[in-house]
């Protein structure tokens, strides 16, 4: 009886606030937006961060190649004489751009996809649909990515098309299933006997139940996806030199093995580092939403 | 019951049908997505005009786009996979030199992880909420997040700088006589031939790179099979059957542990798939003689017969691996084999 | 006086949630001797189930036993622990249990066959080794017992190849089988259908009685308990409010709670819906420090608020936990 004299506005911020709560309460889901919220600031800042900005490209200077780590190279300096560690603040833009790009372009093409097959579950249309997503799920992310960027151009866009192209399917998965539930929910079929139009009922009563777990799926892929591109790039399908890219680091610096082994390893455990944050977060976000209690 | 195994068999063969080709049309799509000419490129710039055309018209590449399709179809039914555009020779050639190397270390690297994720998921929940526990939580986060070729680039340091006790690189030491192929798998072939050193030699060669790369999916099953153990463990059943006196041992190996792996086969079977993406980066770090080198030199000349029958091999695999995945589903979950699939 | 089997005494347990401790049960006695049957009454959620799995020793992870006693046949159930966790519990021998769900009862990936034997096995087998013949013999035999038609065929079905009521059968032939001195039974038919309802209730009294067993029955309907039992306990909120053999209870009810109960009962004779209780279960987080059901009480007294009350005697073995008949 008493909810009803409070707003609706105050209901929502009264939501939050417990949802934030229990965020909060979960110590590793804190680690991660810290180090989530460090990778954006080091992306976003490297100029100033960075101690030698202009070796974030064709920089040269073979006095200084291979310096193992030490007080002027803190992570040690590559065979160009670069500093690694410049090198790696800058690499973490191209790992951003990856994860934001990617779900950008993957979430809402998977999504609107997933609500048409939903909505028409049972016909022809739906079905197709499904199947297609079901050939695209046949190849193995990775593979497939490898695939379309070995034959475009190697650049960061073109890897994460690759990317997309291979992940859009789990959305348009996830949304299909929830709306054929939320379809029969009495009030879906209530606002279709009330006459909404399917525009609607797709978009203002089926896809607002459905934004729980396709923000929580975000957050936990996004992590997956830095590394899909980390993996590309390795390979050398991503970012192109001069500009650091983290996998193209891993790579070049795996010829040096174990001899000058920081030229490898920093790098790499920089990837780790950025998608563990993620990773971390992102299971601070489904225990956050997720309407179980515990 | 056996009229349900084999109508779903049969179910399950004609879905994998339709999906194999989607798959092929998906390939040849991205094969055709290449801005340029195959032929042109193939044959270089300096090459004149009518040589092109020959090789465009050899390659069917005049043709319209559905023919193009068919016939090329036509000839991978064949078991044709064509010509390497950059090594001249047949790409079944090339496949049967390299693929058994790859594909011994992808069998060694599921073994790692249908061992390893269900062993260390079932004591996790076991002794869940002990330092056991705690331990596999840290490697799930750890294995999930970090790249299998950073981890080769770890072990690689361990291994072979800080405690040398596993060989880092190649695939057999010298000295050491290749056996006579038979499957081109050396373990294989070594047992067979009855060279049981070089068996064990190459043996030791692919436990860096298949633990390596089976870290991702260890990780992963280790927590699926984790927390599906505790939700069994806490169903009445358990207890009803803990009220009656059947022992903890016997509840936790028999009836906790069949539904709980349902849910980790299916995993598992997806991260084994993968694992043929990740073994290329593995590879190459362990300088593995397998796909890799042959993958990569094709990606980057822009070989699309050697690109197309990579995968064309891996969707086939994939397509199998589905089909045994749902038969050990059915095997666990009776009602699956009842009601006909998931 | 017969023997008294069960004797649950000052049981206080509770669950570690996100935001604290649930305390639910809050001091529960309970006494029972052999080849009585008992009920405990109450609404959903006033710890009937807990106090149950409390005496099977199959409490769940986070739940957590403070105070209290158990002892069954003259064996202390309970034994101190660690202090977060608090007390630990010994498994009863000779207790079984039929749960709620008969769906969740039964292992969905075993057939009835294995889960029987299974339980045969353990439960007779650890004197003397049993041979799979007897062990199928027996299975067969609980089976017949709980009116189970064609025992052959459901010992090779799976649980999901019968029906509720075949189901809640085979847990009943379950629990049967290990042939304990106390069978407790949660509220075994709520998932049933109501025709169904009555002929499980009538095979667990009869094979009950044939057995010479004790039956605790969880139930939130009286008109079963009056059926089934000689004495009835009323629940309220983790306390127990009021202890009566069953007739005496439904002749003269003192605890307002109880009264309450008894009034919210549709009449099949359409008198009209009875008052009910305004007011639902207090927050376990926060109970009430003196008696739980003071917030809803319309005959409360100023000292119900801070003191709990004890079990009161008013005669005829009719025992009441309210300041009003001390």
């Amino acid at each position: 009886m008493e909810a009803s004299t409070v707003s609706l506005k105050e209901a929502r911020r009264e939501g939050m606030r417990r949802s934030w709560y229990r965020f909060s309460r979960s110590n590793v889901a804190i680690v991660g937006l810290v180090g989530v919220l460090l990778t954006i600031v080091l992306a976003i800042f490297a100029p100033l961060i960075a101690p030698y900005p202009q070796h974030a490209s064709a920089f040269v200077d073979y006095e200084n190649a291979m310096v193992p780590p030490s007080r002027a190279y803190l992570l040690g300096s590559d065979p160009s004489g670069r500093d690694i560690l410049s090198r790696i603040i800058f690499a973490t833009r191209g790992a951003l751009k990856m994860g934001i790009g990617v779900l950008a372009a993957v979430v809402p093409l998977g999504v609107v996809v997933g609500l048409i097959a939903g909505y028409h579950s049972g016909s022809a249309i739906g079905v197709i649909i499904m199947r297609i997503t079901d050939i695209f799920l046949a190849v193995p992310p990775l593979l497939l990515a490898l695939a379309v960027s070995a034959v475009l151009k190697p650049n960061l866009f073109n890897a994460m098309m690759a990317v997309s192209i291979s992940w859009w399917p789990w959305y348009t998965r996830l949304v299909y299933s929830m709306v054929c539930s939320i379809k029969n929910e009495f009030y879906t079929q209530a606002a279709e006997l009330t006459g909404a139009s399917k525009s609607h009922i797709m978009f203002r009563e089926i896809l607002p139940n459905c934004l729980p777990p396709i923000l929580t799926k975000m957050t936990l892929d996004i992590g997956f996806v830095i590394l899909l591109g980390a993996s590309l790039s390795f390979v050398g399908l991503g970012e192109q030199p001069p500009t650091p890219a983290l996998g193209t680091m891993v790579a070049d610096g795996a010829k040096y093995m174990p001899q000058q082994w920081w030229v490898a390893v920093f790098p790499g455990l920089a990837i780790m580092f950025i998608v563990l944050c993620f990773n971390l977060l992102g299971d601070g976000v489904r225990d956050t939403l997720s309407t179980e209690e515990v | 019951m056996r009229k349900t195994w084999s109508s779903m068999l049969l179910r399950r063969l004609l879905q994998s049908i339709l999906v194999l080709i989607g798959v092929s049309i998906l390939i040849f799509g991205i094969s055709r997505m290449v801005p340029g000419d195959p032929a042109r490129m193939a044959l270089g710039p300096r090459t004149p005009e009518w040589a092109v055309e020959n090789l465009r018209k050899q390659l069917n590449l005049d043709k319209p786009l559905p023919v193009q399709y068919g016939l090329w179809l036509l000839k991978m039914l064949r078991g044709d996979l064509g010509e390497s555009l950059v090594t001249r020779r047949l790409v079944n050639d090339d496949l049967r030199d390299f693929l058994p190397a790859t594909a011994e270390l992808i069998v060694v690297a599921a073994i790692i992880e249908i061992i390893g994720g269900i062993l260390l998921g079932v004591f996790a929940a076991r002794y869940s909420q002990t330092w056991f526990d705690g331990f596999t939580r840290v490697l799930a986060y750890l294995g999930v997040a970090t790249p299998s070729f950073v981890w080769a680039i770890i072990f690689l340091l361990i291994f072979s700088f800080a405690w040398p006790i596993l060989p880092a690189t190649g695939r057999l030491s010298a000295g050491i006589i290749t056996p006579p192929r038979i499957t081109g798998m050396i373990v294989l072939d070594g047992i067979l031939s009855g060279n049981f050193a070089a068996a064990w030699d190459c043996l030791l060669h692919l436990i860096l790179p298949a633990i390596s790369l089976a870290m991702y999916g260890v990780a992963q099953s280790a927590r699926i099979t984790r927390a599906s153990m505790i939700e069994n463990m806490e169903r009445d059943s358990v207890y009803a059957h803990a009220a009656a006196g059947v022992p903890r041992r016997v509840i936790m190996t028999k009836y906790v542990l069949k539904p709980s792996l349902i849910p980790t086969v299916s995993v598992m079977a997806l991260d084994i798939v993968a694992m043929a993406g990740n073994a290329f980066l593995v590879e190459m770090i362990f300088n593995y003689p397998g796909l890799s080198r042959y993958g990569m030199t094709a990606m980057l000349n822009k070989d699309l017969n050697a690109i197309v029958a990579v995968i064309l091999i891996l969707g086939l695999c994939f397509v199998v691996v589905n089909i045994i995945v749902d038969f050990i589903v059915a095997l666990l979950d009776p009602r699956v084999a009842h009601y006909g699939g998931v | 006086m017969a023997n008294t089997i069960l004797n649950v005494d000052g049981l206080h347990v509770g669950y570690r949630v996100y935001g604290g401790t649930l305390k639910v049960l809050d001091g529960i006695r309970l006494v029972m001797d052999a080849g009585e049957k008992i009920a405990v009454v109450g609404e959903t959620g006033c710890g009937k189930t807990t106090t149950m799995k409390s005496i099977m020793g199959i409490l769940p992870r986070q739940a957590v036993i403070r105070k209290g006693q158990i002892n069954f046949k003259g064996r202390n159930l309970l034994t101190p622990g660690t202090e977060a966790r608090g007390m630990r519990t010994i498994r009863p021998k000779g207790v079984s249990m039929v749960f709620q769900d008969p769906i969740a009862a039964l292992n969905p990936v075993f057939t009835v066959g294995q889960q029987l034997s299974d339980v045969i096995k353990y439960s007779r087998g650890q004197t003397k080794q049993l041979s799979k013949q007897s062990v199928r013999d027996a299975a067969i035999e609980v089976l017949k017992l709980s009116a189970l038609p064609d025992p052959e065929r459901i010992l090779t079905n799976y649980p999901f190849q019968l029906s509720g009521g075949m189901r809640q059968r085979v847990c009943i032939a379950m629990a049967l089988s290990t042939a304990g001195d106390l069978l407790i039974a949660d509220e075994p038919t709520t998932n049933l259908d109501v025709t169904i309802q009555d002929q499980v209730l009538r095979l667990i009294r009869n094979l009950v009685e044939e057995q010479g067993m004790s039956l605790a029955l969880v139930t939130h309907s009286l008109g079963v308990a009056r059926q089934m039992t000689d004495r009835i306990y009323i629940m309220y909120a983790g306390t127990m409010v009021e202890v009566a053999p069953t007739e005496g209870l439904f002749d003269k009810p003192f605890h307002p709670y109880t009264k309450g109960l008894l009034g919210s009962v549709p009449k099949l004779t359409g008198e009209g819906i009875g008052l009910g209780i305004p007011g639902r279960i207090p927050d376990y987080l926060k109970p009430p420090a003196g008696c739980r059901f003071y917030p809803r009480c319309e005959e409360a007294l100023p000292e119900c608020k801070d003191n709990k009350p004890e079990l009161y005697d008013v005669g005829g073995g009719h025992r009441v936990a309210c300041f009003l008949y001390r």
